[in-house]
């Protein structure tokens, strides 16, 4: 981390406003003397993230929102947990904060953006949901069936993960991080591992990296076959959901049976690796992926040759790809919208920076879109998942991890199933003083806002399921 | 003496279609998780829901009007009512002859508009939202119902469904494309006023996505059980009036014995049992529309009523 003074960070902004920086993550750290603020960026074709850090000591930094609009919710974000106030960031209300905290900044009631028109009535719809999903609000202004504006109010899963792993021990601290987002926690648990490595100077084991690598995929892969039916029944076609909820179910079996947890949390941990292969389970994990890929395809089938499915999909939520570059998005939403990133190949990380495999990339935007790319990143993932277990190596899983006293620090970029994760963390005398973890979701939530305009209300659900953006993880 | 066996042959049937009806929902739903390869929920389930809810305390908005409460008695009666003038197992029951196929659209019409109100009362946002879809569909569904109906009585000469019934059953009516089209567009209402797919989706989860769903939101306890068993008779409702205006196959004649009357019952749970499986693999194969296709769906049932009717004009049958 290089600390900067207040040139250098604006000079950052508009970096970043130019397009020449990517926006990675900001946030705040108010607990020594001095509060801080970190930014964390990514020169185009650069394979690592670049920290900076400014102090606030007047409790004011100048907006990074201001120049990128997906920084907006995060800067928001800082204000609401440390009461550092963003300068000449455009849109100012609480995002986390409710006011039912103790000491809670937000006094004002909360001002959803005002819609006016003949006509316009508004909708509001959860926190709490027929369905059995995350908690959000959702502010829907509509005119008849046309949804005018959309606006998402989230913050009602706020469990202080990141206060709870300032101080703790790093294997506490790989713990919380397992626990953000179940559906991620491989992805999470890489990224954080990573982030440790570098601080602390050690590298996985060779075996261990090829197995996080299989178990990333094999996440990723059981969040797609999952997903691909879930769309669908939002969609209206339950049957295609019944038969991507059995996929999902054999590759968590599979996981089961392989590595002794079915979502394989906390497996990966900084040094390495917990669980190994025995012997004999690559051969059930090739056969496995033979029998999900070949019904996976006839499912595939199913949905291409049904009409009245493509009618709702095809067209449903564009996110026009200058709003995805804009907003920075990633995963399958930014790829069906023209952003080519992907962490696993542009990152280079091991295991798969030894890997030759190409990113899906479409332009469309649509539901559609987003199907279509998940459907070829899981016949990817499962050629990744062959190709590393071939190369796997006898070894140990885990490397000792040496002491550290001085404070050091790492960050890492991962792809999760949903897009990049970034982690940050900062470490001294074997405990975390600083840590950071972004969701992809935090530049999906906007993302979906603007794709939703201009379609009917009920193509929300199927909309907001196509994005699948976590509430919990950008509420931490 | 010839009165009183009329009427217990009437309450038999009111009786019949309320037992039944629980069962008809459970089984299509039984038979949809089957071909969604799922074990689904027990054939029983309905009855079981049905009196879960009875024993529970009805909880009503607190902004509401006396129409809420009274809206889910009217419903069921209504839809009741209509149920028991449908011929199911036998023609000539005493009720049918006190109302035609017109009175039966007038209270499906009721209570839906019956059904409208209430949701519109709760105040809630889904319950307008439902009420707005709802009226949309309705304001296409029931003309095409109507033209269906003078379609078909123009074929049988009247517009009383015993009479219907009987002379579809003597074969009198012949093979006619006209009683294809009829038969095709009361399809498509049913499914329509059923709230079956494709039109609306009778098991989502999804609020925003909901028709008669989002409608009765609100409700809870008795009113909602009631609802809900209007809704199966409906659906029962549906099945009986196309099998007894286009396949009265095996329906009891007028002044028939007991064994001829049983023996139309028997054929009649064949006719439920083959036309649930027609529905849940019908559900199964389509997506749920986009809403605003919805009118064009709907549509077609019109069209096809019409052109039924002009057809009729211009050619003989077969």
């Amino acid at each position: 981390m290089t600390a900067v003074d207040l040139q250098t960070w604006e000079k950052k902004a508009a970096e970043i406003g130019q397009g020449l920086s990517r926006f990675v993550a900001i946030w705040g750290d108010a607990s020594g003397y001095c509060p801080f603020v970190h930014l964390a960026t990514r020169r185009k074709g650069a394979s690592s993230a670049e920290v900076i850090n400014l102090a606030a000591p007047d409790r004011r930094f100048p907006s990074i929102g201001a120049h990128q609009p997906a920084a907006i919710l995060m800067e928001r974000a800082i204000f609401d947990m440390h009461g550092l106030i963003a300068d000449g960031l455009p849109d100012t209300r609480p995002w986390l904060d409710h006011g039912t905290w103790p000491g809670s900044r937000a006094t004002k009631p909360y001002k959803f953006k005002p819609v006016n028109g003949d006509g316009i009535h508004q909708i509001p719809v959860g926190p709490v949901h027929a369905g059995t999903i995350e908690p959000g609000h959702f502010r829907f202004s509509v005119n008849g069936e046309t949804i005018v504006r959309i606006e998402a109010r989230l913050g009602y899963t706020h469990k202080g993960t990141l206060k709870l792993m300032r101080r703790a021990s790093i294997d506490h601290a790989a713990k919380l991080t397992a626990r953000i987002s179940g559906d991620s926690t491989c992805a999470y648990s890489f990224a954080f591992a990573l982030a440790v490595e570098q601080a602390l100077g050690v590298e996985a084991p060779a075996r261990a990296q090829i197995l996080r690598g299989v178990m990333a995929e094999l996440e990723r892969l059981a969040n797609h076959l999952g997903d691909f039916g879930a769309i669908c029944n939002d969609a209206g076609f339950p049957l295609l959901n019944a038969h991507g909820a059995m996929l999902r179910e054999r590759m968590l079996r599979l996981c089961a049976a392989c590595f002794g947890h079915r979502l394989m949390m906390d497996l990966i941990v900084p040094g390495g690796v917990t669980a190994d292969l025995a012997h004999g389970d690559e051969a059930k994990i090739d056969r496995e992926l033979t029998i999900v890929s070949t019904q996976f395809e006839r499912i595939v089938e199913v949905y291409e040759k049904t009409a009245s499915l493509q009618d709702r999909t095809v067209g449903t939520g564009r996110l026009d790809p200058a709003v995805a570059e804009l907003l920075g998005c990633g995963g399958y939403v930014g790829r069906a919208s023209g952003q080519t990133f992907d962490a696993r190949r542009d990152m280079a990380y091991a295991p798969y920076h030894d890997l030759h495999f190409g990113v899906p990339c479409r332009d469309i935007g649509d539901a559609d879109t987003r199907v279509r790319v998940r459907i070829e990143e899981v016949r990817q993932s499962s050629a990744i998942i062959l190709a590393l277990l071939r190369e796997l190596p006898d070894g140990p899983i885990q490397s000792p991890r040496p002491p550290s006293t001085s404070p050091r620090e790492g960050n890492a970029i991962v792809e999760g199933f949903r897009g990049d994760v970034f982690s940050y963390v900062r470490i001294s005398n074997g405990c975390i003083e600083d840590v950071f973890l972004r969701d992809p979701s935090w530049f999906l939530w906007p993302a979906l806002e603007t794709a939703i305009e201009g379609n009917i209300v009920a193509d929300f659900p199927l909309c907001n399921k196509s994005f699948n953006a976590s509430y919990s993880g950008c509420d931490l | 003496m010839e009165l009183i066996t009329q009427f217990f042959l009437q309450l038999c049937e009111m009786a019949l279609v309320l037992a039944l009806a629980p069962l008809l929902t459970g089984f299509v739903r039984q038979l949809k998780a089957r071909f969604q390869r799922r074990a689904g929920p027990p054939l029983l389930q309905p009855y079981r829901d049905l009196s879960k809810l009875i024993a529970k305390d009805a909880i009503v908005a607190t902004d509401s009007s006396w129409l809420f409460r009274v809206a889910p008695y009217l419903i069921f009666t209504a839809t009741w009512v209509a149920a028991s003038l449908v011929p199911s197992f036998g023609t000539n029951l005493l009720f049918s002859w006190s109302g035609d196929l017109i009175v039966i659209v007038a209270l499906l019409g009721s209570a839906r508009f019956v059904q409208m109100l209430a949701a519109l009362d709760a105040g809630t946002a889904f319950g307008g939202l439902g009420a707005s879809r709802e009226a949309m569909i309705a304001s296409l569904a029931e003309p095409a119902m109507l033209m269906m109906v003078f379609t078909v009585a123009l074929v049988a000469g009247t517009t009383q469904l015993s009479a219907i019934a009987g002379f579809m059953h003597s074969g009198a009516a012949g093979l006619r494309l006209t009683l294809a089209l009829a038969l095709v567009s009361l399809v498509i209402v049913a499914l329509a006023e059923t709230g079956r797919f494709p039109v609306d989706n009778p098991a989502t989860h999804l609020e925003l996505t909901m028709i008669h769903e989002a409608m009765v939101l609100e409700f809870s306890g008795r009113h909602l059980a009631l609802i809900e068993l209007a809704n199966s008779v409906r659906l029962l409702l549906y099945f009986s009036l196309i099998s007894c205006i286009f396949v009265p196959l095996g329906i009891a004649p007028p002044g028939s014995g007991a064994g001829m009357l049983v023996a139309g019952a028997a054929a009649y749970i064949v006719k439920l049992v083959v036309g649930a499986t027609l529905l849940a693999l019908f559900e199964t194969s389509f997506a749920k529309m986009r809403i605003f296709r919805v009118p064009n769906f709907v549509g077609a049932a019109f069209m096809l009523a019409v052109l039924g009717m002009l057809l009729l004009f211009v050619s003989a049958p077969l």
